[in-house]
């Protein structure tokens, strides 16, 4: 009961960041490899702010803002030229990125993980079974955002014209959407969403480190992948999902260290057996 | 009935709702020039999609000389012997002209080697690349392209491309070549060499051609037999001027 | 016969100026070492630089070639590193010497690395670019963790190699591998240069054509894959015969994309662009690690970043096409060469006709037309009969 628990609430963490992960694709066609880093971003913003002011929630809104900002920079400078090339050369350029970050903050912070000292908020007994509170705030918090997003995207105009450029950038164009624009909007929403999982991500282990986004990062884009990638509640199921897979694997002792590679071994077997992920679409190339 | 190189039997596809070709039946003797017409979406190019395999049909078939191509890949199709050039053309933009042909050239079976020999240097490497090369150079000068042959695909004017296309595909020796809107963006002197081009090649190669062209002068003064297509379906079928020259096909094309 | 292969690509000075140049380092510096002028650090260098080369270039065969983006390099790598180095082990206990340990278990590491390309490659290859690259990538974690977690590697201590290790007394390593990294020029470089090497290009400019061409897409995508697959389990042999102990971290994601830069800094789908790439990169990293101590060797990392973004945007953003033909040494070169033309020349040059800047000459036309009193008169004999 507490493995789900975690596992759901790891689960919520892996979904905000392939939330991220999944919108840009399905808007900007492109993998964002550096988004796993904007996480590590994140919590250094948070380590910093909480250190400096000691206010939980100072922490948290500065570590959306910086976040949201380094989103858009990161577009803006690397990401922005190379629209209309080769999707290898995108790519690549977000490989370089994501070492961008790692090493200008490995050289700001030093290599050695930095803890955080976040006041533990306890465990309470649910059904016969303690679970920690911050897992129940993670679940919660994780669940009205993703809510929220989904209202967002449906309700709102710039949400509709978000939808609108994935669907045809061209045609979304020739209707007066500002595609630059939308997609600048998309990498700030999901580097603002990575900010979030930062700072749960630290409730859980409450270390920061240079390459600390480099595994969740990579393992939410195995969620965005599984779930069908540019497809928001995929995003979701994948990352709960796997969330709840880790936490299963690394409680059968036999599995525990092999965890890693039962979570991208499924992500292998789904592609294999549904190339488009659970609810992915179908795309045809025009001939 | 032996000189029937393509027959289809009431081949369509259907995009979800949206029947884009249905009942299509086409039967192209050898040697012959056939056109395909028809207002834009009428689903022509999706014809040649089936044709060539990047569609599979959802109703019917098609035969080449009497063998059925339906489930086959785009690969496989090749083999068999049906080439194709693209409407919006797909050279290989960073190879030069002559490696162009010489990936059409790769399948023929008198050109085999295989990967052992060329990664090895065995004389059949040396031997095969030779006459390949000689091979490639001929069927450039069919379309005129011979001095080009080292230049870079993706520098050639529009009208040589649409050239090389046909250059290319001829090299996969097809029984049957499919061309996409060869004429579109020539001009009327490229045009009327083109045409002498296809005339060319279906002479001396008793080649059987299968076209879709809106140019009406290049269809009318090339095609034996045409069909006119409109919404995915036959919208006329027949001898060249006659079928175009049907009421319906008319009012199609103007609108009445 | 041979007047053919004599006159073929194969023996042009430009095509083979790659052979000449390794087999001279290798001779110079074999000669340097007999003589006891070469100190252990310089060897233990030639040798990265060996194997640097043999990842690069056949990634590039992936990358550059084929244009599919693998990024499980280092995990075909770990594979010959650890099975083929403990088979080394297990040979030096029957075989003494430790070169032919070393080149049965290149084989054996390259066979192995290889045929789990080609476990990976056939149900992967069904997949598209960004798909495979994580793939691959999910690939070379699993092949790391499922070896470290092994009983016969030494788990997280990693594996110890003392065994065959090469060290002073032996002969030197690095001439083994350079040697290998001739043969291994050779091999891929016959592949490019071949019917199936254009085949492979075919597929990378344009995949739809190459199949409506009748190649076999699936066959060469998973052909290229297992053969650079088997090469990078070949200097993950060298590694573990170099080093002592190999340790899973060396193999993860991070170096594949050290190999990935180098293979970008060399220039894709160039073979000698990545021989100087990763001799460069190796050197670099060599030269950082001794004069960059503890935390600034991030610094080498944020280099890396730094020339692979620049590069890759330098390359292919479209707003910088026309600076890139600008400054391309092609341009200077031709700036340098090229006559004076005088417009009328390329007027009455039909190979220069694609030059003229017809649009504004369009607009010339028009706005003539419009001027009053400028009409364009079409009939002007019948003007004239009034």
């Amino acid at each position: 009961m507490s493995i789900l628990f975690d596992g759901l609430s790891l689960g919520a963490i892996y979904a905000l960041i392939a939330l991220g992960y999944t919108m840009v694709y399905g808007i900007a066609k492109m993998l964002n490899f550096a988004h796993g880093d904007i996480i590590m971003v994140g919590a250094y913003a948070f380590y910093v702010a909480l250190i400096s002011s000691g206010h939980m929630a100072l922490g948290i809104v500065v570590a959306v803002i910086f976040c949201t900002v380094m989103g858009m920079v990161v577009e803006k400078v690397a990401y922005k030229p190379l629209r209309g090339a080769s999707p290898l050369a995108v790519l690549i350029t977000a490989i370089g990125v994501s070492y961008l970050l790692q090493s200008i903050s490995q050289l700001v912070f030093g290599a050695d993980p930095k803890v955080v000292t976040i006041p533990s908020l306890g465990t309470v007994s649910l059904l016969g079974a303690s679970i920690s509170v911050s897992s129940i705030i993670t679940l919660l918090i994780g669940a009205v955002i993703m809510a929220g997003l989904t209202v967002f995207v449906k309700k709102t105009r710039t949400g509709r014209a978000m939808v609108a450029v994935s669907e045809d950038k061209g045609a979304a164009m020739l209707m007066g959407i500002n595609v630059d624009k939308i997609i600048t909007i998309t990498f700030a929403i999901g580097s603002a969403l990575a900010a979030c999982a930062s700072v749960f991500y630290l409730m859980q282990i409450p270390s920061v480190e240079p390459t600390l986004g480099s595994m969740p990062g990579i393992k939410a884009f195995t969620a965005a992948v599984i779930g069908g990638i540019g497809s928001i509640p995929g995003a979701m199921i994948g990352g709960v999902l796997l969330g709840v897979i880790e936490k299963i694997c690394l409680s059968i002792p036999v599995l525990s260290p092999y965890t890693t590679a039962v979570e991208f071994s499924l992500l292998i077997v789904i592609l294999l057996v549904r190339p488009i992920g659970i609810l992915g679409k179908k795309r045809r190339e025009k001939v | 009935m032996s000189d029937v190189v393509l027959r289809t039997e009431n081949l369509g596809i259907s995009f979800g709702g949206l029947k884009a070709v249905q009942d299509v039946n086409l039967e192209v003797k050898k040697k012959q020039l056939y056109g395909l017409v028809g207002p834009n979406g009428a689903g022509k190019t999706t014809i040649f999609n089936l044709l060539t395999g990047v569609y599979q049909p959802t109703t019917g078939k098609f035969y080449l000389n009497g063998e059925e191509l339906n489930g086959k890949t785009q690969e496989q199709i090749n083999r068999k012997g049906i080439a194709r050039t693209f409407q919006n053309i797909r050279l290989f933009n960073n190879m030069s002209v002559i490696r162009n042909v010489l990936v059409g050239l790769h399948n023929q079976p008198e050109f085999k080697c295989s990967p052992v020999s060329s990664i090895l240097r065995l004389p059949t490497h040396y031997k095969t690349e030779e006459a390949m090369r000689e091979r490639a150079k001929e069927i450039l000068r069919i379309v005129d392209l011979e001095d080009e042959r080292n230049n870079l695909a993706c520098n050639l004017p529009y009208g040589k491309q649409r050239k090389l296309e046909i250059a290319r595909a001829l090299a996969t020796n097809p029984k049957l070549l499919l061309l996409d809107e060869p004429a579109a963006g020539m001009n009327p002197h490229e045009t009327e060499d083109l045409m002498n081009i296809v005339r060319k090649i279906r002479d001396d190669y008793d080649m059987t051609i299968l076209l879709i062209e809106h140019d009406m002068k290049f269809v009318s003064g090339l095609c034996d037999e045409v069909t006119v297509l409109n919404f995915g379906t036959v919208l006329a079928q027949g001898e060249t001027n006659e079928a175009l020259n049907d009421p319906e096909v008319i009012k199609a094309y103007i609108g009445g | 016969m041979i007047k053919k292969m004599l006159k073929s690509d194969d023996f042009k000075l430009k095509n083979c100026i790659n052979y000449i140049f390794v087999a001279a380092a290798t001779v110079i510096f074999a000669i340097l070492n007999s003589t006891g002028g070469l100190k252990t650090s310089y060897a233990n260098l030639l040798v990265q630089i060996g194997y640097s080369i043999i990842l690069a270039v056949s990634l590039n065969l992936v990358v550059g070639f084929l244009g599919e983006l693998s990024l499980g390099h280092a995990g075909f790598m770990c594979i010959g590193a650890y099975i083929g180095t403990f088979i080394s082990i297990q040979l030096n206990t029957v075989i003494d010497s430790k070169v032919i340990c070393l080149i049965i278990s290149m084989l054996c590491g390259g066979i192995l690395a290889a045929f789990f390309g080609f476990l990976v490659g056939l149900p992967a290859l069904r997949l598209k670019g960004d798909y495979l690259a994580i793939v691959t990538l999910a690939f070379g974690e699993i092949v790391r963790t499922v070896l470290k977690n092994l009983p016969w590697f030494g788990k997280a201590m990693g594996m110890t190699t003392g065994a065959v290790k090469f060290t002073k007394k032996d002969a030197p390593l690095f001439i083994v591998v350079f040697i290998t990294v001739i043969i291994v020029l050779f091999l891929v470089q016959s592949l490019v240069r071949s019917k199936h090497g254009r085949a492979i290009t075919a597929i990378r400019d344009n995949e739809i054509a190459a199949k409506a061409m009748g190649i076999n897409v699936t066959f060469y995508k998973l052909f290229v894959f297992v053969f650079a697959a088997f090469f990078a389990g070949v200097a993950g042999v060298f590694y573990g015969h170099y080093t002592t102990p190999v340790m899973y971290t060396f193999f993860s994601y991070n170096y594949s994309i050290e190999i990935l830069v180098m293979v970008v800094l060399g220039g894709m789908g160039s073979i000698n662009g990545s021989i100087i790439a990763a001799t460069l990169i190796t050197i670099i990293n060599t030269m950082l690690q001794k004069y960059l101590p503890g935390e600034l060797a991030a610094l080498k990392f944020l280099i890396y970043a730094l020339i692979l973004i620049g590069l890759v945007i330098f390359n292919n953003a479209p707003k910088l096409a026309a600076f890139k033909e600008a400054v391309s040494f092609k341009a200077l070169l031709a700036k340098l060469t090229a006559k004076k033309r005088r417009p009328e020349d390329i007027l009455n040059d039909p190979a220069h006709w694609d030059k003229i800047p017809t649009k504004i000459r369009m607009d010339e036309v028009l706005s003539t037309d419009i001027q009053p009193g400028n009409e364009y008169v079409p009939d002007k004999p019948e003007k004239g009969g009034k």
